[in-house]
């Protein structure tokens, strides 16, 4: 299991063909407390940096951009109900969806953790 | 109003604020701190429970010295001036000639002076717009050297009247010079009943110099904690009092702005001041429901289903006819509910009309409600 990022605070875990999605522990601290998330619809299929999901705190609201080609496989209801878990738990039970990739190749040109962590430090 | 970075201005709290762990951002030429480590829905749960401290010292504060000061000031502003006790403090809207509002503030006669304070990102506009108006009636002195916090929560005056014995005597939009003692010395202040959250509590001016030691007295209490301007907006929402900037400003006449109740009798068709402010024949007219010059007038809204309703966000009636937009919109953390302010036309400005706010494509059912959203708690006596 490898897990990724996006320059848009975004980290992608893969098993197999399968890519888990959701915000970095950055994206959650600078959104403040989350109260509303609006996710996917299962099964639909989705370009690379298309809108797929929104996170919203009070102060402010942030598309959630698919980060590879895909199919949505499956979404947390969890986090529907509770928004708050993608501030406790962002990089766990925090999670938004999971895609089937069209092309796992994709992820070669992700930052990984060193490099993110080096470019969220910059984003501040 | 925005600045870069490199020409904001900083209050003279910044230090305390770095210290605390503020985020800092640009607000109306400052940099202001927008939240502390707790996070805005704890600040304002907390301001609502307990009592919170905020940092305004971005606003305008001024004061109008000379016999003709407040006679002046009604030429300026549709309410009353003349008659306005010393001690008490009043809601003023700042008009231009077509009855927009240039800014809306608050004044206490202090018997010596007329104390006004304006919003921040107003208040050099405002004060040339004073100057230029009624500098020869009366001296417009600005007051750049003094700081003002707000204290703010049903526990505020249990706290301020331990550092500050008296205050509690004071009543909602009333005002006085108080000692606050801080703990190494005695601070002077002119304090008053009043804010921007909807709860009991007071806004506090004090000199620069001694702002610092009055905050960290008040933060030294139990029951406070700081508040950022992330949690004032949430909680001035809640309480239904207009954002200048957001949910009033030059294409609104105060008629619109659902803010009528700011004109006194006095200052009305038929009263013994009658008009005499910019723009009183078209808000007067306004009041008598003789025209809805622009048709539109602020309401409240609460969304029916949990999909926040954010500033901008067009409204739409059953048919898809594009009827006005959001004016300022959140979750309210405290009613836990999707609210807004916006401006529609008064035929959909009834309570219980439904209304549907178009959000990334889809229509989120609204209903025109009462405001304030959540009941205000201010001490009336």
């Amino acid at each position: 299991m490898t897990i990724k990022y996006t320059p848009d605070h975004e980290w992608i875990s893969t098993e197999g063909d399968i890519a888990t999605v959701g915000i970095t522990h950055h994206a959650q601290d600078a959104l403040g407390d989350v109260v509303f998330v609006d996710l996917p619809e299962v099964g639909k299929t989705y370009a690379a940096k298309e809108t797929a999901a929104v996170v919203e705190s009070v102060k402010a609201a942030a598309d959630v951009y698919m980060p590879l080609d895909g199919e949505v496989l499956e979404v947390n209801e969890a986090l529907r109900d509770d928004p708050a878990l993608a501030n406790s738990d962002p990089l766990g039970a925090g999670w938004f969806f999971k895609v089937k990739m069209s092309n796992p190749a994709e992820l070669d040109a992700m930052m990984d953790e060193t490099s993110y962590t080096q470019f969220a430090a910059e984003a501040h | 109003m925005s600045a870069s970075p490199d020409t904001l201005l900083t209050v003279p709290l910044n230090d305390l604020h770095l210290t605390l762990g503020a985020r800092m951002v640009p607000f109306a030429g400052y940099s202001m701190p927008v939240q502390y480590p707790a996070g805005l829905m704890a600040e304002h749960k907390h301001t609502r429970s307990a009592a919170g401290l905020f940092d305004v010292s971005h606003m305008g504060q001024l004061r109008l010295v000379g016999p003709d000061a407040a006679a002046a000031l009604e030429t300026l502003l549709p309410v009353d001036v003349i008659d306005l006790p010393v001690g008490k403090q009043r809601y003023g809207l700042l008009l231009n000639d077509d009855g927009g509002i240039l800014d809306d503030l608050m004044f206490v006669n202090r018997g010596a002076d007329i104390f006004i304070i304006v919003n921040g990102a107003c208040k050099v506009a405002d004060m040339a717009h004073i100057q230029a108006h009624i500098g020869s009636r009366c001296e417009v002195i600005p007051m750049p050297e003094r700081a003002l916090l707000a204290l703010q929560g049903p526990q505020a005056v249990s706290v301020l009247s331990r550092l500050a014995p008296g205050v509690e005597k004071l009543v909602f939009m009333t005002g006085g010079a108080f000692t606050v003692q801080t703990g190494d010395h005695a601070v002077e202040v002119y304090l008053t009943r009043s804010g921007y959250t909807g709860e009991d509590g007071f806004e506090i001016s004090v000199h620069a110099d001694d702002v610092t030691a009055l905050a960290k007295a008040l933060l030294a209490q139990p029951e406070v904690q700081p508040i950022g301007l992330g949690a004032r907006n949430s909680l001035r929402l809640e309480a239904g009092l207009p954002l200048y900037g957001n949910d009033i400003d030059t294409r609104t006449t105060p008629v619109e702005a659902g803010l009528t109740w700011a004109l006194q009798k006095v200052r009305r068709a038929g009263g013994a001041r009658a008009g005499g402010f910019p723009g009183a024949t078209k808000i007067l007219a306004q009041i008598e429901g003789k025209t809805w010059a622009t048709g539109q007038k602020r309401v409240g809204l609460m969304a029916l289903e949990r999909v926040p309703v954010r500033e901008h966000t067009e409204l739409q009636d059953a048919s898809g006819h594009r009827l006005g937009e959001v004016s300022s919109g959140l979750l309210g953390p405290t009613i836990d509910r999707p609210i807004a302010m916006a401006y529609v036309p008064p035929e959909f400005a009834t309570l219980g009309t439904r209304i549907n706010a178009m959000v990334r494509g889809k229509a989120v059912p609204m209903e025109v409600v009462a405001m304030p959203f959540v009941p205000t708690n201010y001490f009336r006596g």
